[in-house]
């Protein structure tokens, strides 16, 4: 009897720190929750009174910020911030998409494993150089060397943000994309042997096809880093609020917030429009997250 | 008996450890000669040998000569890829590509060189009848090739092969994966494919090895003990070691 009611009492309280446990997981998971929720929240709420006092078309479309203008009417138009950054996230995208699958192809499939495992800690540590780090580099080497190249007053170009986004974006891009080849089944690769192909073939006929989602995923995550990085590209794009071009100073979206938040008088209609150009960050990302979603969904629902 | 090719004091090591011995046997053309022996006995790195897919291997070293219609396929100057367009390879596992059936057969006849869409649609077409599986396939070429059942994966397998137009098919345990039924549709396929290919399968399944085969190889701890005409070796075979592993009592 005795026994009894002490093997009760023990699964009742076993029963009670397992549901406890459970609450402070619960908890845990909530915390990431509500930041994300929060943040969401957050910027909504700060950021359309500015877009609804300049008007939606005039803050998306509008070509000049002149947000402290004082002898004409200020602009709040955050076109120039806007293309940008598509075009600084496009450029990053041609020169590291391409680098990075085919570095990704040699470490995977290509490299003797000493040379691969040599080359695969040299991008992971690739990935680990904080980006600050990048801007200094970048602004030290890149910046004369454009200058001098093409002949120009200034180096911190669009170009320069370009090439230390693809070079930033390029570590992602390589793992990712290695561990999707390293995925593909050996089979059929052998098959694709026996009937005659070369390596070469093989890995860019079989290979790569079959890797695609995975290597889509990786363009994907390299897409949202480049176009939310700010720090490394302030130091070298020259920070300029002029529409894109290759070899003149620009201002991305991150970097627009990141520099004039110091200086903007709190509650003024720079301050606001600032969060608003967060916001139309912010959607910018959560469409590329998104996109993300369905390749992943899409490699689950191919196996 | 025609041999296609002709093997001579063949050894193979895997690193230190030696997995063939000394293997010299002639392979008829136009037979099928099957490859029979207990698992680990070396018949799979033979036939692997002779389109040279342990060339993939790390480690591996070959002495003696494989002899393809007289020329050895390890001179040096010699093109893996004309290899192996030549012999081709039926893996133990179906391993179509997650592509559609029609890329899956076509994907040959690209590597080498054809693009003619006519061309193209006429070898695929050819291709899957030779396998047996085009009027199960006909309406969903642009289907993925792994959303068919296992047994019609491994035609599809076979038919990939066919379309280089070999001289050879390798088969090695090609129907080990595969049911009943679908083992023996693969089986009627290789008595049908002898008539315009040389067909070298493995096969851990001796009652397969009566059925189709009218060569058998049967190999023991990387030796070839006995290679002879099927009905022959299964009725009275020369070696003690072959009378054990045919009638059960070793292997």
């Amino acid at each position: 009897m005795k026994n009894h009611s002490t093997g009760k009492n023990r699964s009742t309280r076993k029963e009670l720190i397992e549901k406890g446990i459970n609450g402070i997981f619960f908890l845990c998971g909530l915390v990431s929750v509500g930041f994300v929720l929060a943040i969401s929240i957050h910027l909504v709420i700060s950021g359309l009174p500015a877009i609804r006092e300049i008007g939606l078309v005039d803050f998306l479309f509008g070509a000049k910020w002149l947000p402290t203008a004082t002898t004409t009417e200020p602009a709040f138009g955050i076109l120039p911030f806007i293309m940008t950054s598509i075009y600084g996230t496009a450029g990053a995208v041609i020169l590291g998409v391409p680098l990075g699958i085919l570095t990704a192809i040699f470490i995977a499939k290509v490299a003797p494993p000493a040379m691969a495992s040599v080359m695969h800690t040299a991008v992971e540590l690739l990935a680990g150089i904080p980006s600050v780090v990048y801007g200094l580099v970048g602004m030290i080497v890149l910046v004369p060397g454009i200058q001098r190249m093409f002949d120009l007053s200034s180096g911190a170009t669009l170009l320069a943000a370009i090439v230390v986004l693809s070079i930033m974006i390029l570590p992602l891009i390589i793992n990712v994309s290695e561990t999707a080849l390293r995925a593909v089944p050996r089979e059929y690769e052998e098959a694709s042997l026996a009937l005659g192909a070369t390596e070469l073939e093989t890995f860019f006929k079989v290979s790569l096809p079959a890797a695609r989602s995975g290597v889509a995923a990786a363009v994907v995550l390299g897409v949202g880093r480049a176009i939310g990085e700010a720090m490394a590209i302030i130091m070298v794009s020259g920070n300029v609020a002029n529409m894109p071009s290759l070899l003149g100073s620009v201002r991305f979206m991150t970097t627009a917030i990141a520099s004039e938040m110091s200086y903007a008088a709190a509650g003024s209609l720079q301050h606001q429009a600032l969060f608003s150009i967060g916001l139309v960050l912010f959607l910018f990302i959560m469409m590329i997250n998104v996109s993300l979603n369905v390749f992943v969904k899409g490699r689950r629902e191919n196996d | 008996m025609d041999s296609i090719m002709d093997i001579r004091n063949l050894n193979l090591w895997y690193g230190d450890h030696k997995v063939l011995h000394d293997i010299s046997v002639s392979l008829p053309k136009n037979q099928i000669t099957a490859l029979i022996g207990p698992s680990g006995c070396g018949k799979s790195t033979f036939l692997k040998t002779l389109n040279r897919m342990n060339d993939l291997v790390e480690g591996v070293k070959i002495t003696g000569d494989v002899l393809y219609n007289g020329e050895d396929i390890y001179d040096p100057k010699l093109d893996v890829t004309w290899l192996r367009k030549h012999i081709g390879m039926v893996f133990q596992k179906p391993n179509p590509f997650p592509m559609s059936i029609y890329d899956n057969i076509a994907y040959g006849p690209r590597v080498h060189g054809i693009t003619s869409k006519v061309k193209l649609d006429a070898i695929v077409e050819k291709s899957l009848k030779d396998a047996a599986i085009w009027t199960e396939v006909k309406d969903r070429l642009n289907k993925p090739a792994l959303g068919l059942s296992g047994g019609q994966q491994q035609r599809i397998c076979i038919a990939r092969a066919l379309a280089v137009e070999p001289d050879i098919l390798l088969m090695d345990e090609s129907t080990s994966a595969l049911d009943p039924i679908s083992t023996s549709k693969i089986e009627e396929l290789a008595l049908e494919l002898k008539k315009k290919y040389t067909v070298i399968m493995v096969t851990h399944n001796m009652q397969q090895a009566v059925r189709i085969s009218d060569y058998c190889a049967f190999f023991l701890l990387g030796d070839l003990i006995e290679f002879n005409k099927t009905e022959d070796m299964f009725s009275m075979p020369k070696d003690k070691r072959t009378e054990d592993y045919i009638t059960g009592r070793s292997g």
